[in-house]
């Protein structure tokens, strides 16, 4: 096992009341922030640290903080984005629900950095049980004096809340959440202005992920130079993988940064082999907007190499081989999925999921979605199969928010590593339609 | 002030301004089009992407260039930025994809709808899509609203601008008009049941760019080509509205009533619903004289003008070549730069 940082007391009893959470090394960083450290020197630690934005896009953090406009005499905020909605992706709820002391210290300590008096945490409106842990853990962090006026004699205020969202996944996108915020509807903006100039009730404002400001946390404790050392090359410290699918030992995992893919299937101490002693046919290696990969380019790069997981070494060859890491939600599939199935049922999440706002791609996902339907079901030309790359392409890079990426990348990669199953589906429909039907390859049927 | 290059022509513009209010500076063909920004609605623009072009140099200061193309109606100038719109192949590519996925629930019915000859998705579907359709699958449709005597809606011509929403919002004392629903589901819909009786409620047949919302007035009456417009005014009693208009002839009998616009179909004065609706004897009037018609409009057969060519490309051409020109005006301004 490497360290954990995040949640190495996550399995003790009581861990998610302050007392318990105090016992244990609780709050030592916020105490070191706000005694020993300037606003400026904590951010600095962060930029030290290489953390990468652990919500998806992998934007470095502290970079991040960096950003954000400082005018005198207006107010800042600090959001945190709990509205944890991807198909694949479930780390943050976990870590909120049970160790919410942990994500309230690097709140503090964050908005502490940043100069923020009032924070939010935006969550998920799903999320109900995790909003009554997470308000009665503010409240205990309010009686000890962590938050409201004057935190530790240090002169430094801040409030602290939880606001739930109404259930869009579209407000998990950062502009989207803001709006959602200031009680609008949940489109996402155009940029510019970029949030970090004019955010929240039109003021600088960072938006960061759950696990990005938990992380904050052991930066402070250890030392950005000393999280730094984790990891591999630009993928530094500690990352919270969901691994779901057709696993032994499916779960959440804490990773350091590096592990090889192979291992953390295969191995026992991790997810522990493919189900049912089956083969792994495919995996969706970070939530299910990355591309979709076959068992032989996510076990090894196009070059031969063994896959890591890192930023770099999940993304190398682009798309044309790779992936992304994303948010780490690691969907597996074995022998028996059927992959161009798996394909409409995303497209679905994402055509209900847009917002409608732009035409690409309100248009866009709904054409796709039917594409597939209609190949899925029997009814697919050979035409079909390029007509939604084509569609996918048109989206692409031509939307207001990464919702049009979103769908279009995973029907682009099912097409470019499986076209052999999509076009079994078109030449072969009556036994494609077959409950339990499945593609295992040239010449061989289920 | 900043000076940028778009499509190869110099402009300079104040600082602030828009990517595409620095081309329309410039004018004629380089001019990327627009069916939701819309100059004096606040807040407008970025949603349908027709306006979508590239920037091959972000700045002097930082010439790298930005890595998505950008909607050119929401994106500020910076200095030394170098834009590409009909230069470049991959815009031309990106907006042919635009007119498809906006044609897909679009009803095909020009032939029997009133904005035929003044519709911005048909000049932008005619300019930029292709004859053929790949879309097979079933078109969005919506239940009837009647939103009033006043105005049509037909939501299935709707592209979701929100230029309505935007007037509705910004122009009159109550919120009547809102999208509803999400993703291709959305609509435009009224909050409240009933008329909208607001006095300036008309103001959204101006600014809707397809057959969404149309006059009722005016409805089936007659094909605006075969009208003839005319510059008109009356002293209006509504503190708001100036009372200058655009009155459509048919013979000697006023067929209908609308603001003013420019030549990007721009409002440039709002005007009241009695101008519009109840004011259609020519005694009501002061008339002006022809109103000028954009040359590549439609609506300009029958209608002789000069041509308007930017000077700035005129001062290049030869002699000879001008001369030409003064005797055959082109149809489209865009054909100087072909």
């Amino acid at each position: 096992m490497g360290r954990k940082l995040l949640t190495e007391h996550i399995n003790v009893e009581g861990i998610e009341t302050f007392e318990v959470y105090r016992k244990h090394g609780g709050y030592r960083a916020v105490e070191k922030a706000l005694k020993t450290m300037t606003p400026d020197e904590v951010v600095d630690e962060v930029k030290k640290s290489g953390l990468r934005g652990r919500g998806g896009a992998g934007f470095p953090t502290g970079l991040k903080w960096s950003f954000l406009a400082k005018p005198e005499g207006v107010p800042r905020y600090l959001v945190c984005n709990a509205d944890e909605s991807e198909p694949g992706t479930f780390k943050d709820r976990y870590l909120m629900s049970k160790l919410p002391h942990l994500l309230i210290e690097g709140m503090i300590a964050g908005s502490y950095a940043l100069g923020a008096r009032t924070s939010y945490i935006y969550i998920r409106g799903e999320l109900l049980y995790v909003l009554r842990i997470l308000e009665k853990a503010i409240a205990e962090a309010y009686a000890a004096g962590f938050l409201g006026e004057n935190i530790l004699g240090s002169g430094y205020s801040l409030d602290l809340h939880v606001h739930p969202g109404a259930g869009a996944y579209i407000c998990g996108e950062e502009t989207a959440l803001l709006e959602s915020l200031e009680g609008k509807r949940g489109n996402p903006r155009n940029k510019p202005p970029f949030p970090a100039v004019q955010g929240l009730y039109a003021r600088p404002t960072v938006v960061n992920n759950v696990e990005s400001i938990a992380s904050v946390v052991p930066i402070l404790n250890e030392g950005g130079d000393e999280y730094a050392k984790l990891g591999v090359g630009k993928s530094t410290g500690t990352k919270l993988f969901s691994a779901c699918g057709h696993l032994n030992k499916p779960g959440i995992y804490e990773l350091e940064l590096g592990l090889p893919v192979e291992e953390f299937i295969y191995s026992d101490e991790y997810c522990g082999g493919i189900w049912k002693g089956r083969e792994l046919k495919a995996v969706v290696a970070g939530g299910s907007s990355v591309p979709i990969l076959p068992k032989e380019l996510i076990l090894k790069t196009a070059a031969g190499e063994n896959r890591l997981m890192t930023y770099e070494s999940l993304s190398d060859g682009g798309f044309v081989t790779g992936t992304m890491l994303g948010s780490g939600g690691f969907i597996a599939m074995d022998e028996t999925t059927c992959i161009v199935k798996n394909t409409w049922n995303f497209s679905r999440f994402y055509h209900h999921e847009s917002c409608g706002q732009c035409s690409p791609c309100r248009e866009g996902t709904g054409w796709l979605e039917k594409v597939l339907h209609r190949l899925e079901h029997g009814h697919g030309s050979m035409h079909d199969i390029d007509l939604v790359v084509s569609v996918a392409k048109q989206i692409e890079g031509n939307t207001i928010c990464p919702l049009g990426e979103a769908a279009a990348w995973p029907v682009a990669a099912a097409v470019r590593h499986f076209r052999d199953e999509f076009e079994w589906h078109v030449k072969h429909p009556h036994e494609a339609t077959q409950p339990g039907a499945v593609y295992r390859g040239a010449g061989v049927l289920a | 002030m900043a000076k940028i290059t778009f499509d190869g022509i110099e402009v300079e513009v104040p600082d602030g301004t828009t990517i595409l209010n620095a081309a329309r500076k410039i004018g004629g063909g380089v001019v990327p089009p627009a069916m939701c920004y819309y100059t004096p609605l606040k807040g407008s623009g970025g949603k349908c992407r027709a306006c979508l072009v590239r920037v091959a140099a972000g700045s002097a200061k930082d010439p790298r260039p930005m890595p998505k193309l950008v909607a050119s109606c929401i994106t500020p100038v910076q200095d030394g930025m170098v834009v590409e719109n009909t230069t470049s192949q991959q815009v031309l590519d990106v907006r042919k994809g635009i007119v498809e996925m906006l044609l897909i629930n679009h009803p095909l019915d020009c032939p029997v709808c009133d904005q035929a000859g003044e519709c911005d998705l048909q000049n932008f579907a005619f300019e930029h899509g292709v004859s053929t359709t790949r879309y097979e699958e079933e078109r969005r449709t919506f239940e009837k609203i009647d939103i009033g005597p006043y105005v049509q809606l037909h939501m299935t011509r709707c592209i979701l601008c929100y230029r309505c929403v935007y007037t509705a919002d910004q122009l009159t004392d109550g919120r009547v008009h809102g999208v509803l629903g999400r993703g291709d589901a959305s609509e435009i819909g009224t909050y409240i049941d009933k008329i909208i009786d607001n006095d300036f409620s008309g103001n959204v047949i101006d600014v809707c760019p397809v057959g969404a919302l149309t006059d009722k007035t005016f409805r089936f009456k007659q094909r605006v080509w075969f009208t003839k417009p005319m510059s008109a005014h009356r002293e209006c009693s509504h503190e708001k509205c100036n009372g200058h208009v655009t009155l459509w002839y048919k013979g000697k009998d006023v067929m209908r009533v609308t603001a003013r616009k420019d030549e990007y179909g721009e409002v440039k004065e709002w005007i009241c619903n009695e101008c519009r609706f109840d004011k259609k004897e020519t005694a009501d009037w002061v008339l002006e004289g022809p109103a000028h018609v954009d040359r590549s409009s439609v609506i300009s057969q029958g209608h002789y003008e000069l041509p308007v060519v930017n000077p700035q490309i005129i001062a290049d051409l030869p002699e000879s070549t001008i001369r030409d020109l003064q005797q055959n005006p082109p149809l489209k301004l865009g054909g100087l730069n072909g």
